[in-house]
């Protein structure tokens, strides 16, 4: 089974995440990554070439996948590195923990991984009596918290530097109380210098991968920070955890989806530190892991394939699309309940963890369509998101009294003459009850509404009832 | 064929066959809430020389089709598609009922070759009414005047699926007196979103706020849309806050007829 | 059932499932072909006109870009000149004279006596403040530096220490990402990589916190890159 999810509780986590002035606050500061990926795209002509031709690559690699990760996992033997398969969750957590135990492993380094969190990797090796140090300081901030990411790229991105700074406090231990904390640069500085002892201390190093290159059976991970690389460089071991559609032909290929990612992501030509590792350390090199694991997770993927909902398949986890939702902005990352947040999460999770659990993230969206417009890989999102909501409503899995008004509605529409009748009368009695102001401050079943917003009433009569009338019409 | 003869050519007594006869697809909340808009729109066209028709019709079908309901969307699709077969082109005052006509029906028809076929031909001559004014009908400007400063917010789907973004500004740039602020955050959703508005209203709100924050440091007095619901979506959280700014559809503006009540307004209210 | 009949058992049920959904038995002959045939040719995309150029529109491309990424840029006439340069940015930067670098025989024959710095070879346990690289090659389209690991440039000094500074042959200045590609298969063979390949631009950052932008998260808070040549 897959990590926890409250995804079910959708508008509970909404609402708790509407009234969290903190977290309000907080959201703010995330609100210029459209400025800089609109500048990035911009300063770069071919960008919008660059997104056809990743878009391409990815949707060959997908059509070939079994093929591209035969392929791979040669490569990856050849270096003398090893990959392992693992059909979902459950498995995925058994192999790694079996890993780190081969190694006598008692604290682990990991870099950030979404498919990490997505598998439950943390709670298994605490539960096998091995300890996770999250080193990305985000991930390491929200570790601290018992957190999950609240985004994909920028996980602590729901917390203030105030946040920060009392879980330092609590959780270092050799922390003097007066220390000065106040300043992000303190805060990082503290950071650095715990973290550092703990990436010497680690027996084993776990990262994601954001490619994975068939061609030489290279594992690529973007960071701006550079933990990723001391997450993997130091320790005895170098286990990679990636799903399947990671994959990617070529060197030249892995650089086409690279100049997307980064300017879609943080708006950055390219991240400090893009890092290609293949295999263990060859017999001459002075450092790196002695070992080398690829664990290449399917968890749901491979179901997708061919279906309706392949073109998903195609994210590269930029988190682009989330960064220019509104819905996601007004909410933060945790209310979406799982994993992935956002319009990529909206249409992933129903895939990955079922409809009847996830079914309400691709109903809470308004179809504006920027996560689209933005998408490097131009996945359809909103187009999807009708899909899971064409499923729901086959499924009668949308609540009765919503499917009874849509059927309500249709009834009405399909009957013009009908219509006509009914909506001038509505339109009469609604215009009665707002005469005086022009509009309503309440209405029944639409409190939904005019709990927060006045509604226009109408002008008494319809415009078809007036154009007939004005033309004297017969029919 | 589901046709009204109800056409303003027949009223006026023209007859120019180099007319082009426009259906007008009136939208159900310009219908029910706002006839207005449609009038200003019947005038627009006709001063650019069309011949108006207003085949008798009821909803696009675009809530039934986002809340997953096919069979009612297409239901509604193939009774719109009909009603305007013998018009030359389908105008819409609404980038978002616009967008379900020219861009959803034929993905909607996908698996019927046939009934695909038609809505393709139905999509090609469907067109949002600004972009029609100024692309097709290579309308400049307008013959109106309205004075105050006015911000124009841009709706989701005329933006994104018909590329409605500089002709409706084009237009207002030539009314009289106008004056025209961009929103700091022109292109961001208004949070209306058809039935999201009323399902997660809550959220709606949250989004709806951001935007009403946007309009009013923009410091307009009106803000216009091409969209009735992005409207009364925007309009009625300015007055439920206080906020003295109004909305109207822009086509009311460019048609000179924006002197009646705003939206949501009654003539009761003392004037401000 | 024992480990190895487990995984095995997984990763054939991965690939059924694969070829289950695509519609595929896995041999047809057309698919294998393309595979192969792009695995082989290793076809380009589209490449950005900003990294190409001649050598002197490439290095400045290059400075621009990776002073942009805020890494310093300096240019020396020959490799001869690098200690100096070297010595002077630690002493601008009020940085302690010493440094670490890897075996590589350029830096093996360079005047290192003529500078205070005491010079230590090696891979880096953490004990550093200062390292010295030589890069692979240099990205000018992004400011990138290409960094192999071997005996010659330890990965640990691209990350462990404070400062680093990077040497590149100005010949070395390709234009972009795939220049290196080309570089990396005529130096290790078609198919083949060294341990690692680090494309590093600009210093060691992180916008964690309330998203300001803070140099020297876990990696060098400092990188100067000296062009020689």
């Amino acid at each position: 089974m897959s990590a926890v999810s409250t995804a079910s509780r959708f508008k509970e986590n909404a609402h708790a995440a509407l009234i969290d002035a903190r977290l309000q606050g907080a959201l703010s500061f995330s609100r210029n990554f459209t400025v800089r990926r609109s500048a990035a795209a911009e300063r770069l002509p071919e960008f919008e070439a660059l997104r056809d031709s990743a878009r391409a690559i990815k949707d060959h690699t997908l059509a070939h996948l079994d093929l591209y990760l035969e392929a791979y996992e040669r490569k990856v033997r050849e270096s003398g590195g090893e990959v392992h398969y693992a059909q979902d969750a459950d498995e995925a957590r058994r192999i790694v923990v079996g890993l780190c135990r081969s190694f006598g492993a008692k604290s682990v380094a990991k870099g950030k991984s979404m498919v990490a969190e997505e598998i439950g990797l943390n709670e298994a090796l605490e539960a096998a009596g091995i300890e996770p140090v999250e080193t990305d300081l985000g991930e390491y901030a929200i570790q601290l918290r018992g957190e999950r990411p609240s985004h994909i790229i920028a996980p602590a991105i729901h917390l203030t530097k105030r946040d920060i700074e009392s879980d330092f406090r609590r959780a270092h231990r050799d922390l003097p109380p007066d220390r000065d904390l106040s300043e992000p640069e303190k805060l990082l500085a503290e950071a650095r210098a715990v973290l550092r002892a703990k990436f010497l201390a680690a027996d084993v190093g776990i990262t994601g991968a954001n490619f994975l290159v068939a061609e030489t059976g290279t594992s690529i991970i973007v960071t701006n920070e550079g933990n990723g690389d001391l997450t993997q460089i130091l320790p005895r071991a170098h286990i990679v955890v990636a799903s399947i559609e990671k994959i990617v032909p070529t060197l030249e290929d892995a650089a086409q989806l690279l100049r997307v990612l980064s300017r879609s992501a943080t708006g950055q030509d390219m991240s400090v530190y893009t890092t290609f590792s293949t295999g263990p350390r060859r017999a001459d090199d002075p450092d790196g892991p002695g070992a080398y694991h690829v664990v290449v997770i399917d968890n749901g993927r491979s179901a997708m394939l061919g279906g309706a909902f392949e073109d998903m398949l195609r994210c590269i986890r930029c988190g682009a699309c989330m960064n220019h939702c509104p819905v996601y902005q007004a909410l933060g990352g945790h209310a979406y309940g799982w994993v992935y947040p956002g319009p990529m999460g909206a249409v992933l999770t129903p895939s990955l963890i079922g409809v009847k659990e996830g079914g309400q993230l691709p109903n809470a969206s308004t179809f504006c369509g920027r996560c689209e417009e933005v998408c490097p890989v131009r996945i359809p999102l909103p187009k999807m998101m009708r899909h899971w909501r064409e499923r729901e409503f086959e499924r009668h899995l949308s609540p009765a009294p919503f499917r009874y008004g849509l059927g309500f509605w249709a009834f009405f529409a399909t009957r013009p003459a009908l219509y006509r009748f009914s909506t001038g009368l509505a339109a009469r009695a609604l215009h009665l009850m707002g005469r005086s102001k022009g509009r309503l401050s309440w209405l029944p079943l639409a409190t939904g509404w005019t709990r927060w917003r006045d509604l226009a009433a109408p002008e008494r009569t319809t415009f078809q009832s007036r154009w007939r009338a004005k033309s004297g019409a017969t029919r | 064929m589901g046709e009204d003869m109800n056409d303003s050519a027949h009223r006026r007594g023209a007859g120019r066959k180099s007319e082009p006869r426009v259906g007008l697809f009136v939208t159900c909340l310009v219908d029910v809430i706002r006839p207005t808009v449609g009038f200003a729109a019947v005038k627009l066209l006709e001063d650019a020389g069309c011949r108006v028709v207003v085949p008798s019709q009821t909803c696009c079908g675009q809530p039934a089709y986002n809340a997953g309901d096919r069979l009612s969307a297409k239901a509604l699709a193939r009774q719109a598609i009909g009603a305007f077969e013998g018009c030359d082109y389908v105008v819409v005052p609404s980038g978002s009922c616009g967008g379900m006509l020219a861009r959803h029906y034929p993905a909607l028809f996908a698996d019927e070759p046939e009934e695909a076929v038609k809505a393709e031909r139905f999509a090609e001559k469907t067109h949002e009414l600004t972009s029609f004014l100024v692309d097709v009908l290579g309308v400049t400007k307008v013959d109106a005047r309205f004075s105050g400063t006015v911000a124009y917010h841009d709706s989701c789907a005329g933006l994104r699926e018909l590329g409605v973004k500089a002709q409706p500004r084009r237009l207002l740039q030539s009314v009289d007196g106008l004056s025209l602020v961009e929103l700091k955050e022109a292109e961001t959703c208004c949070g209306f979103g058809g039935l999201f508005a009323v399902k997660y209203g809550e959220i709606s709100n949250a989004i709806v706020s951001r935007k009403a924050e946007d309009i009013k440091n923009a410091r307009a007095d009106t803000v216009l849309a091409g969209d009735m619901g992005c409207l009364m979506n925007m309009v009625g959280k300015l007055q439920r806050e206080g906020s003295p700014v109004r909305a109207r559809h822009v086509a009311e503006v460019l048609a000179g007829m924006a002197e009646g009540p705003s939206i949501g307004e009654s003539q009761k209210e003392p004037a401000r | 059932m024992n480990p190895r009949s487990e995984a095995t058992n997984s990763r054939e049920a991965v690939f059924a499932s694969i070829r289950r959904s695509l519609g595929v038995a896995g041999d047809e002959e057309p698919r294998r072909f393309e595979v192969e045939a792009r695995l082989t040719k290793a076809p380009v995309g589209v490449r950005p006109e900003r990294g190409q150029g001649d050598l002197a529109a490439r290095a400045a491309t290059f400075k621009a870009e990776a002073e942009r990424a805020q890494a310093s840029v300096a240019e020396v006439p020959t490799l001869a000149h690098v200690p100096g340069e070297v010595a002077r940015f630690l002493r601008d930067s009020n940085c302690p004279a010493t440094v670490r670098m890897g075996a590589d025989a350029r830096f093996a024959q360079m005047p290192w006596s003529e500078t205070p710095l005491e010079v230590a070879v090696g891979a880096s346990d953490g004990h550093d403040l200062n390292a010295l690289s030589f890069a692979f090659a240099a990205v000018a389209e992004s400011g990138t530096l290409a960094l192999v690991s071997g005996p010659d440039n330890p990965t640990t000094l691209n990350f462990l220490p404070d400062n680093h500074v990077v040497a590149v042959a100005r010949d070395d200045l390709v234009a972009d990402m795939e220049a290196v590609f080309l570089k990396l298969r005529a130096a290790y063979g078609k198919g083949a990589a060294p341990r690692t390949l680090n494309f590093i631009t600009g210093p060691s950052r992180s916008a964690d916190i309330e998203q300001t932008l803070l140099l020297g998260a876990h990696g060098p808070r400092r990188l100067h890159i000296v062009i020689a040549g």
